[in-house]
């Protein structure tokens, strides 16, 4: 009963909310009464033919597929990474002063060194990406390697428990969070530089759409892909995040 | 016939603190244990039992000498009981017994064991919400399933309760006396290692050596009688008064 009235009364909070900041949009729009900042109505009718005509979803779907690549390379070499540095000291004591200064390159620098080295090419805007998230995910997962629990280690050795083993059933466990977390920060950065790298360098995708729309002064436009994007951020939070966290955390008291 | 013959001639730690000064853990240990004897390895804290039992796991091989169990060392299979639990929080009661097995765990045995330790009921649970004296004998059960050539016990009764120990301590014992092993068991108890051996094994403060290596001679089926117990504590004792001046 009580978490009953509590859930309901969460998503009415929602709702308001969400009413409330497209009220203000709304009142601002009709008090400054210019073309820069159309009403929500426009936004939304604009969104509905660019659907319509496909150009949306492609361009949408082109920067997603960027990402899922760029994504990937940047996962699976962060944990390798990541792990050999956490399991080795003198490996660890040597790169550490690499990835510190990885770490502090700004991404535009990367991205424009990316293009000018190896061309306005695709393999140079995914390799822009992968640099800019690779220290990340390499200093995520190299703390998770170092708090893993040595008793359980200990456990699997004494049982001969193989590598492969060892990884699914003792080690990755343990690596899950971090890797949840790397996921995260990642995803976040990801979307933000990639929309630089294609902004600089490519004729498609949202970053270069975004860019025309500069150009062309096209709020409305700007606004219906901006929505798009903030709605698919939220779309891979709640159906792969949130339920990869519930089913790997159902153990936790 | 023996089992296992233990022969140490030197362990010696290089101890991590800033002197680097070497530490001898142990010096020239001979111990040889018979199929299906348990025995009991008494000392003071610190005198290197655990790195012991380590040695024998196969999770310490830096030292000089040999350690042979059954006719082959390094493919023996040990079932090791930790001084903490060490259960995998991810996996449940049965997934924890089951995920030590190299090929299809046995259903029907670990059923029985699961039922002889009493944790039937609790199989589907996550060990973390289960009492340390429950998680104890999850850890005993996982040792025995795989029916091992040793199985090593390190102080398993440690920081229970007196029931709860006494509890613990009667199931592994029927347990035991059910399905015969080899038993290296550490303890600092008197009481508890003369309920439960067959030989009761005293070593010295570090380096390390044995002392003394005494047969208890009492019954198996008298070992919940805690008279008998006491009896054969204070002739130990009176026998043998160097043995207090280590516990």
């Amino acid at each position: 009963m009580l978490t009953g009235t509590f859930k309901l009364s969460h998503s009415a909070v929602t709702l308001l909310s969400l009413l409330v900041l497209l009220g203000i949009w709304q009142l601002a729009a009709s008090l400054i009464d210019s073309h820069t900042l159309p009403y929500p109505v426009r936004v939304a009718e604009v969104f509905w033919q660019v659907t319509r005509s496909g150009e949306l979803p492609y361009h949408l779907g082109v920067t997603l597929l960027r990402l899922l690549v760029s994504f990937s390379i940047a996962m699976v070499l962060g944990c390798a990474i990541g792990v050999a540095l956490g399991k080795n000291k003198a490996l660890d004591a040597f790169f550490d002063h690499w990835l510190v200064i990885f770490l502090n390159i700004p991404a535009l620098v990367t991205i424009i060194l990316c293009y000018v080295w190896f061309g306005l090419a695709e393999s140079a805007a995914i390799l822009a990406v992968v640099i800019n998230k690779l220290p990340n995910v390499i200093v995520t997962i190299r703390e998770g390697t170092r708090a893993l629990d040595k008793d359980l280690l200990e456990m699997a050795e004494s049982y001969r428990f193989d590598r492969k083993k060892t990884f699914f059933h003792v080690i990755w466990p343990q690596l899950h969070p971090f890797v949840m977390a790397a996921t995260r920060s990642g995803l976040a950065l990801i979307w933000k530089i990639i929309l630089v790298v294609e902004l600089l360098g490519r004729s498609n995708g949202m970053g270069y759409q975004l860019h025309l729309f500069f150009q062309l002064f096209d709020v409305a436009s700007l606004l219906a892909y901006t929505f798009a994007f903030v709605a698919v951020i939220q779309l891979i939070e709640w159906l792969l995040l949130r339920p990869l966290d519930r089913k790997a955390l159902r153990w936790r008291r | 016939m023996n089992d296992i013959t233990i022969s140490i001639q030197d362990k010696t730690y290089r101890s991590k603190h800033i002197d680097d000064r070497q530490h001898q853990a142990i010096a020239d240990l001979q111990l040889s244990v018979g199929r299906n004897e348990f025995v009991c390895l008494l000392g003071p804290s610190g005198c290197g039992k655990t790195t012991l039992l380590n040695m024998i796991a196969g999770l310490d091989s830096h030292y000089q000498g040999q350690i042979r169990i059954g006719s082959q060392a390094a493919t023996a299979k040990i079932g090791y009981v930790f001084q903490n639990p060490r259960l995998l929080p991810w996996y449940t009661v049965r997934q924890n017994i089951e995920v030590v097995f190299k090929q299809t765990p046995p259903a029907a045995l670990i059923d029985s064991l699961l039922a002889d330790m009493q944790l039937s009921d609790v199989q589907q649970v996550y060990p973390e919400r289960l009492s340390l004296g429950m998680q104890r004998r999850v850890a005993i059960i996982r040792a025995f399933a795989i029916n091992p050539d040793i199985l090593l016990m390190d102080e398993p009764f440690v920081s229970l309760d007196a029931p709860s120990a006494r509890q613990v301590r009667n199931l592994l014992y029927s347990l035991w006396q059910q399905r015969p092993h080899t038993v290296l068991f550490v303890s600092h108890d008197l009481r508890e290692a003369i309920a439960l051996a067959d030989r009761l094994i005293f070593l010295s403060p570090p380096p390390m050596r044995i002392i003394s290596d005494i047969p208890v001679n009492i019954p198996r089926d008298l070992r919940n009688d805690e008279t008998q117990i006491e009896a054969f504590r204070e002739r130990l004792l009176s026998q043998h008064p160097a043995i207090n001046g280590l516990l």
